[in-house]
């Protein structure tokens, strides 16, 4: 199986600059990733603030241009494409974002905003507007509605809008970073849902950049954890949140609130990515740093499910994720909603 | 010394704003009670008028705001100026975003120190000592060292540790922390979420805990407040709520929190959004969104009614089954 975007070795840092314009450092904001994504997955890329999946989405898509390593769409390399070349090939990758009221223009109606990329790209000349229709019925909105502003809407609304604008294009491949992460938890599990249903019907590729690993559990098929600008494991989404196999994903998991009281795992914050930490970036924190730790940097190790952990084969075997109560009442009473909003 | 066993209690508490707009009922007959050493979690999605409740409580709403209703802080009944009066010393309240809370001209042992000689006479050097103790006693390592630092020099999880000694440094009998964790990266929450609870159990505080999320709840809190436009949904101790939720509302907002230790093939999606609260709808808030509404319904506010001991609901159609057999 070929995968449909894969990246090998990508580094981006970002200078900082003194007063007078003389880099002093550098933000290692990826530093070395190297991910695939295969076609009809979702592939979920987690962290903490500063941990460079952000960059690391923008980079996936040449939004920014990586310092070094490489980049290949179906087997085409993305970086060796002319900016024409590159506009073509955007047409079927997409970014949504986090913040549905920074990512639509006020300026444009709704049925502006979604048929500019059908303009762009040439897509259905001359019915565009009942192609907008049709993708604002697909995200659950009324066709009636093309004609209002962004403002008129509520944040879910404009995630949908949003997703509608992404939709235009085609694309095969929609990259999502934190898109609902700013909602209220009703309407994010209308967009969880509306998005997983999308991801499924249309057979989208998808590659979900969240902090929230309960949204992460229901959706994604596989999971890359990031620590300060690297991947320190990734590996089939079950397999990794049963067993965790870096002695970071095991505190990262064991921090998600709702699972019963557990001694924080973890001590202090993360460290500046300015500065990363000598050998295993983790070892500051780590529980079960060796003095090899902070020498030798470890490489991602394993078949498909893989650690970058010096130690991760003598570990003591991590706590197991105790999936909750199955609740028959519950939900009983939880399908009413479900009935209630079925198209 | 008063007779009460409850911290703080409020009773029959309400807020309207005057705006351009017209009036906005903002929270309508909230009462509730913490006993000392305890949490009250009060949850809800924005605009349930968590937020704006502990903020009458603490008397820190913008002069356009009404408020209504009563707060006793330990039977002492507390009034505008009482509410000043008694904030920073008896009552104290954490936010979620530090930095706002901080001045950014000051070092963070001098706010701290500041802090402690508004409300105690005591000398800038006894209070920079004690300002440092409470650095140490909230886990900032070198303590010292940190207590000269500015706050834009101090990370995210290390500004809220200083607002949490900031609000410590009175022994308050009262502490709201208003989305505490909420800015912070999930390893740094649980460490502060830990933090919070060992004080609480060590200075017997009553917490009042404001968030809208579940799964910090279900870790930390003993008792649970779910708000729902402005007005009480339901009320239980923390288990029972978990375990046999009575209203609607948060029925389906238990479903519709995704669970690291639940994969489900969809969340339970609540239809359509808040109401506006210019416009409230004439009968249950909750109605226009609620698979098990019928007519009567929307006829008039439900009572907040108790359904067991210590679990009330404000629902007609609780207990479901019954309702649903019926």
């Amino acid at each position: 199986m070929t995968a449909l975007l894969e990246a090998k070795g990508l580094v981006r840092h970002f200078p900082i600059r003194d007063a007078l314009g003389r880099a002093k450092g550098a933000v290692r904001a990826v530093d070395g990733v190297s991910l695939f994504v295969y076609r009809g997955e979702v592939l979920a890329v987690v962290g903490e603030s500063g941990c460079g999946k952000s960059t690391l989405g923008r980079l996936l898509l040449r939004l920014i241009e990586p310092d070094s390593g490489t980049l290949h769409f179906e087997g085409e390399d993305l970086r060796a494409l002319s900016a024409s070349a590159l506009r073509k090939r955007r047409r079927r990758m997409q970014l949504i974002f986090q913040d549905p009221f920074g990512s639509l223009d006020p300026r444009m109606t709704v049925e502006a905003a979604i048929a500019e990329p059908l303009k762009l790209h040439g897509l259905h000349k001359g019915r565009e507007r009942e192609r907008v229709a049709e993708l604002l019925s697909r995200v659950g909105l009324r066709p009636e509605l093309a004609r209002r502003w962004p403002h008129e809407f509520s944040g879910g609304q404009r995630q949908r809008i949003a997703i509608a604008r992404a939709l235009a294009s085609e694309p095969e491949l929609i990259i999502g970073d934190e898109p609902v992460s700013a909602l209220d938890v009703s309407v994010q599990a209308q967009v969880v849902n509306l998005l997983a249903g999308l991801i499924k019907e249309l057979g989208l590729t998808f590659i979900l950049i969240s902090h929230d690993l309960g949204v992460v559990r229901q959706v994604a098929d596989r999971v890359a954890v990031m620590y300060l600008g690297k991947i320190v494991e990734e590996g089939a989404a079950e397999a990794l949140f049963r067993n965790p196999r870096h002695p970071y994903t095991r505190a990262l998991l064991a921090a998600v609130p709702g699972q019963g009281q557990k001694p924080a795992m973890l001590e202090g914050d993360i460290p500046s990515p300015v500065a990363p930490p000598s050998g295993c970036r983790f070892h500051t924190r780590c529980p079960f740093a060796q003095p090899y730790c902070r020498e030798v940097e470890p490489e991602l190790d394993g078949l498909t499910h893989r650690a970058a952990c010096h130690f991760q084969d003598s570990l003591p075997p991590a706590p197991p994720l105790r999936e909750a109560e199955p609740d028959a009442r519950l939900r009983h009473l939880q399908s009413f909603f479900d009935r209630e909003t079925t198209p | 010394m008063s007779a009460t066993p409850w911290a703080l209690e409020v009773e029959d508490l309400s807020i309207t704003f005057r705006t351009d707009r017209g009036t906005l009922r903002a929270v309508e007959g909230v009462s509730f009670r913490v006993a000392p050493g305890r949490t009250l979690a009060i949850v809800g999605e924005s605009g349930c008028g968590k937020s704006v409740t502990s903020l009458a409580v603490m008397g820190l709403l913008a002069p356009n705001a009404r408020v209504g209703g009563t707060v006793r802080l330990a039977g002492q009944p507390l009034d505008d100026a009482g509410r000043r009066a008694a904030r920073g010393r008896d009552m104290a309240m954490i936010f979620q975003e530090p930095m706002t809370s901080l001045n950014p001209a000051f070092t963070a042992g001098d706010q701290v120190a500041e802090a402690i000689r508004a409300h105690e006479g005591v000398s800038l050097r006894a209070a920079t000592e004690r300002a440092i103790a409470l650095f140490e006693r909230v886990r900032i390592p070198e303590a010292a060292r940190r207590a000269r630092q500015y706050p834009h020099q101090l990370s995210g999880g290390m500004r809220q540790r200083v607002m949490i000694a900031m609000a410590l440094a009175c022994r308050p009998k009262l502490l709201i922390a208003d989305e505490p964790t909420t800015a912070l990266d999930v390893t740094v929450q649980a460490q502060i979420l830990a933090l919070l609870d060992e004080l609480k159990r060590e200075t017997g505080t009553a917490v009042v805990l404001i968030t809208h999320d579940l799964g910090v709840v279900r870790d930390h809190a003993e008792e649970v407040l779910v708000m729902y436009a402005g007005r009480m949904a339901e009320q239980a101790p923390a288990a029972r709520l978990f375990d046999r939720p009575e209203h609607p509302y948060t029925i389906g907002l238990l479903g519709a929190a995704p669970r690291l230790d639940e994969k489900r093939g969809r969340l339970a999606s609540i239809p359509g959004t808040v109401p506006d609260l210019y416009r409230p709808p004439p009968g249950c808030r909750f109605a226009p969104r609620c698979p098990f509404s019928i007519a009567a319904c929307d006829a008039g506010q439900p009572e907040f009614r108790p359904l067991e001991e210590a679990h009330r609901a404000a629902c007609i159609r609780a207990p479901l089954e019954a309702a649903l057999a019926a």
